[in-house]
């Protein structure tokens, strides 16, 4: 197995392997819920939770599954976590819940929760796993709250619902699903040539 | 082991272990999950009825109605209403006076229509002093005949309302849901 330092793993998931910039996983919570802020912030940490309960699991009973039902089994524990999140959020936060709709339920598809379940928590220890999946959901969660934040400042004026500047300067196309595109398309792009310049 | 009864004893033993967490999860959410939806509800039923009412609920075939009393006497009726939108399914609390002449108010409970467009249904961003408008101008609207909608013109009529630019499709489906629904309670009380 990998000789890499455990914190190497953990390091990972925020820059050199950020699953939204670098993997482009994910995208489709990316794209539909990051209008707000608060929306970004709520479905990254409640897709990080998924992610380490999950990887949790998946790698304290890698040697168990047997490899022909490994993906079916993923599922199951992916989709209990996620189910746990949907319910916790519907009865605590209903606000949120209710405005992130559908796609909460849909965290079960995220492909970058079983991206890492099959890539690494099937193959690796559990305090590895543990590090790697907190690693990609923090990754995650940051890329989702600089995108949000970015939508929410330019599409409406605010941050967090705190009004930083009139709603009539606003530029309304950053709140749909265009300047989700534009932005994501954007961040990739500085991610892309930083990584360059430091190459250079 | 028998490979095939491996596969079989393991999922079904994650499925099982799954189930088991989820219901005893559920019986700790669902009664605030419900708790906050009733409120919702109880809220929207005050809004759309006139103010300092007795409310009582009354169950016909399945469709439950709230029943506004004042001293003994009728002054309204509250219901749900529900319909395809644009792009999503509109739930609406409606309040109507006894004789189902005139709306008293309305309430959209659940919408997920355009962002930015079929939105301005329930909260319309460009109208500053009053976004809940369009919903508003419903109050007072007469049912007889039905209710119609005029684009770009103020109503003048008792029936009419003004319908959103750049989202009638969710403006006229506001007007049929409560048309046809208002039609149908009222079949139901037999009024």
């Amino acid at each position: 197995m990998n000789k890499k330092p455990a914190i190497q793993e953990f390091l990972k998931g925020l820059w050199d392997e950020n699953p939204v910039l670098v993997q482009l996983l994910g995208l489709c919570p990316t794209l539909a819920v990051t209008a707000t802020a608060e929306n970004g912030l709520a479905m990254g940490l409640a897709a990080t939770f998924v992610l380490v309960c999950s990887s949790f699991l998946v790698s304290m009973f890698r040697k168990v599954i047997p490899s022909q039902v490994r993906i079916a089994a993923f599922i199951v524990i992916i989709a209990t976590f996620v189910t746990i999140a949907d319910r916790f959020l519907a009865a605590f936060v209903p606000d949120i819940s209710k405005s992130l709709g559908p796609f909460i339920p849909l965290i079960i598809v995220n492909c970058m929760i079983l991206g890492r379940q099959e890539a690494f928590a099937s193959k690796n220890g559990i305090g590895r796993s543990l590090l790697d999946a907190l690693g990609m959901g923090l990754g995650f969660t940051a890329t989702l709250l600089v995108l949000s934040s970015i939508r929410e400042i330019l599409g409406a004026g605010t941050w967090f619902g705190l009004t930083l500047f009139p709603s009539e300067y606003a530029w309304g196309a950053m709140a749909l699903a265009p300047g989700a595109f534009i932005t994501l398309g954007c961040l990739i792009a500085a991610a892309n040539l930083i990584n360059e310049r430091r190459k250079a | 082991m028998n490979s095939t009864a491996k596969i079989i004893i393991v999922l079904t033993i994650i499925t099982i272990i799954s189930g088991a967490v989820l219901a005893v999860l559920d019986s700790f959410t669902a009664p605030r999950i419900e708790a906050y939806q009733n409120n919702l509800k109880n809220e929207a039923v005050a809004q759309v009825l006139p103010k300092g009412v007795k409310v009582e609920e009354i169950t016909k075939d399945g469709t439950t109605i709230y029943k506004a009393t004042k001293k003994d006497k009728e002054v309204g009726y509250a219901f749900q209403v529900s319909g395809g939108g644009y792009q999503s399914e509109l739930v609406i609390m409606v309040g109507v006076t006894p004789d189902f002449k005139k709306i008293i108010g309305t309430k959209m409970i659940t919408q997920v229509e355009t962002p930015g467009l079929g939105t301005k249904i329930e909260d319309d961003p460009s109208n500053k002093d009053n976004a809940g408008w369009f919903m508003a101008q419903f109050a007072g609207v007469a049912l007889s005949p039905e209710i119609t909608y005029v684009k770009n013109a103020k109503p003048s009529k008792a029936n009419e309302i003004e319908a959103i630019t750049g989202a009638t499709i969710s403006s006229a489906a506001v007007v049929d849901i409560l048309n046809n629904g208002i039609k149908e309670a009222k079949a139901l009380l037999n009024k």
